[in-house]
């Protein structure tokens, strides 16, 4: 009896498996129903679902609040961007810019995580957001005396990702199936994004993972356990930065164009409110609250105005702060209601609680 | 060496504000350990609130002083029934929350306030009335205005109010016990609640002069205005010290001669490298530099660790 239990609980596990497969292969096709912009919102949910995972690993796994991720992101979108468009006439392949982006990232986080080790807390979180400025500051303004970055209007005319003469832009049809530019990123960023779910849930249980979360905890007794702190969370910073980079590369590929103002603060922000709202620490919690605060914005875009002209007769507000507005309540509201996140982990859960009584 | 005298002249008024907005910051966090992003908000919305005010009243024959003290007046007022609701219905709730949770309730409500002030004031950047004749004055070749004078000089007279309130008074003390151990202090009957709610109050309410310096210092306004004004601040109680009045104060003139010396001066010394739209950047690495070799803060306590 106890087997037939076990045995139809594993093959639920994997009918679950299969049928996110099905649901992850539909969704280009349906969102394409509603037009190409529904494919690319879909694409920017899972791009911020591989960022979102990125970040969890520093904030939370290891327990680092970082405000400058979007650091990160920036020197890898910049980093395909110049090597891959009319600006300095070089045009690199992606696999090599690519992992040059990620490596890149990877020693600005060392750069970053190094002088900051002793920090903690609040303090280490203004020294990242004030690290994410000064990256931000110098993308603005290096384009004199000599033009490295173009200022604030950014680079044009990025090459997408192609292999030959296979350009993942255009559409093309494979078995008689035709797929548009945005339906074909969507499946490299699926498979991104599979990659960066299967590093987070290997990363948990191992040696590392353990040793982040020992410091998180407790970094002193972490110490006193033999962990090398300071190497472990410099590689907690390296390798939360590294995703940092791939997904800007990828972001640069896919727009086609890139400008300080889509690193600002608030991108950081809405990041690390992403891990936050679904659940710090958490995988399935951090994707759900990647996919719905991208989802959001763009529901409420399209919601809004219609609404307004039903219940008004007329736009009354302007639909952008509107927009804004509810998203910032929802904010709120959320933390308000489940102040551990949308779906936190069932050991957070009990710890918290066990924290109230 | 004009160049020089200039810089410190405008380094200090705008550290003053800084000072003035940092301490709304500090004493929050000296309290609760909460890092209240929207406080900049507060401070845009005490900027919008007086301009709102004087422009109603600049036509009504009323003397100008009597204008701006009432713009003054209502916008402080304002911000700090704000600044009492923000934490009654925001953060409150979250007190036993984990550390996290607070910090995205505050950038929620930064994003309310910054788009409320939207609907309210709109998109553009609005002038303020000058209401003042503005007076300048000479000093060895470089030269300030009256307005900078009364903006340093009334900074300079609620610093001295809010450190006689909090070392003088009994709600002060009942301040300083709460910040040293919230649990100890109500059971010596302190109101926890009630000392929570008016370091909010108070803080909004320094946050509102500083916002009607800012405005009649720059006569410009913007919704926006208050998150960079909110970040260097941030900074300043950070350098200072985070928590500590004293270092807030000092954070914040030493942030704003920093950075009036560093935009008047990096041409120069770069050689025309980086111009002075690097400004922003000195608050970031002075502080980068500065902690790593004091982790917390100019004049902070070399605390233990504590969760």
């Amino acid at each position: 009896m106890s087997t037939a239990i076990k045995s139809l609980a594993r093959h639920q596990h994997w009918l679950a498996l299969l049928v996110v497969g099905v649901v992850l292969l539909l969704v280009p096709f349906v969102a394409a129903l509603g037009g190409q912009a529904w494919v690319r919102i879909a694409n920017f949910a899972i791009l911020y679902v591989f960022l979102a995972l990125g970040l969890n690993i520093v904030v939370g796994y290891a327990g680092l609040l970082d405000l400058g991720y979007v650091a990160f992101y920036a020197v890898g979108a910049y980093t395909y961007a110049l090597l891959a468009s009319p600006h300095f006439a070089i045009h690199l392949p992606f696999w090599v810019i690519l992992p040059l982006g990620a490596g890149l990232a990877c020693v600005f986080g060392v750069l970053l995580g190094a002088p900051t080790l002793k920090l903690r807390g609040d303090y280490l979180a203004i020294v990242t957001l004030g690290f994410g400025e000064i990256i931000r500051i110098f993308m603005n303004n290096l384009n004199a005396p000599v033009n490295i970055t173009n200022g604030a209007q950014g680079i044009t005319l990025i090459d997408p990702i192609r292999i030959g003469g296979f350009s993942l832009s255009q559409s093309s049809t494979f078995l008689g199936v035709t797929l548009s530019g945005p339906q074909k990123y969507y499946f490299l960023l699926v498979g991104l994004a599979i990659l960066v779910i299967v590093i987070n849930i290997r990363l948990q249980d191992s040696r590392i993972g353990r040793a982040w979360q020992a410091i998180r905890e407790d970094e002193v007794a972490a110490k006193a356990c033999g962990i090398n702190t300071r190497n472990i969370k410099l590689l907690a910073f390296a390798m939360g930065a590294s995703f940092g980079g791939i997904a800007g590369g990828v972001f640069s590929a896919m727009q086609g164009f890139v400008s300080p103002e889509s690193f600002s603060l608030m991108e950081s922000i809405t990041i690390l409110a992403m891990v936050v709202l679904g659940g710090m620490g958490h995988i399935p919690g951090v994707i759900l609250g990647a996919v719905l605060l991208t989802g959001l914005p763009e529901a409420l875009r399209y919601g809004i105005e219609p609404l307004q002209k039903m219940v008004f007769g007329r736009l009354l507000i302007d639909p952008e702060s509107l927009r804004m507005l509810v998203f910032g309540l929802a904010l709120v509201l959320v933390m308000r209601f489940r102040p551990a996140g949308l779906w936190p982990s069932p050991q957070r859960r009990r710890e918290l609680s066990e924290s109230t009584d | 060496m004009d160049t020089l005298i200039q810089q410190l002249i405008n380094g200090v008024t705008l550290g003053a504000v800084y000072a003035l907005v940092a301490l709304g910051y500090t004493m929050v966090y000296g309290i609760i350990g909460l890092i209240n992003f929207a406080h900049g908000e507060v401070v845009m919305i005490g900027t919008m609130v007086a301009f709102t005010v004087i422009v109603s009243l600049a036509g009504s024959g009323m003397p100008p002083l009597l204008v701006l003290a009432l713009g003054l007046a209502v916008s402080t007022l304002v911000c700090m029934v704000l600044g009492w609701a923000l934490e009654r219905v925001a953060y409150r709730p979250l007190r036993h929350a984990p550390r996290l949770t607070p910090l995205i309730t505050a950038i929620g409500m930064s994003i309310v306030l910054q788009n409320v002030a939207m609907i309210i004031w709109g998109r553009n950047y609005i002038t303020f009335p000058p209401m003042i004749n503005k007076q300048i004055y000479d000093l060895g070749g470089a030269s300030f205005t009256n307005v900078q004078v009364s903006i340093v000089f009334l900074a300079a007279l609620m610093m001295i109010g809010l450190i006689y309130l909090v070392h003088r008074t009994r709600i002060g003390m009942a301040m300083r016990a709460t910040a040293q151990n919230p649990q100890v202090a109500s059971l010596m009957g302190v109101d926890i609640n009630r000392v929570i709610a008016m370091a909010f109050v108070i803080g909004s309410a320094l946050g509102a002069i500083a916002g009607c310096m800012v405005g009649s210092y720059y006569e410009i306004a913007h919704y926006q205005m208050g998150f960079m004004l909110g970040l260097k601040a941030f900074t300043a109680a950070v350098l200072g010290g985070i928590g500590n009045l004293a270092g807030a104060m000092a954070g914040g003139l030493l942030l704003g001669i920093i950075e009036a010396l560093g935009a008047g001066y990096i041409g120069d010394l770069t050689g025309d490298f980086l111009g002075s739209h690097y400004q922003d950047i000195f608050a970031f690495i002075v502080l980068i530099i500065v902690l790593m070799f004091r982790p917390s803060g100019l004049f902070g306590e070399r605390t233990g660790d504590r969760a």
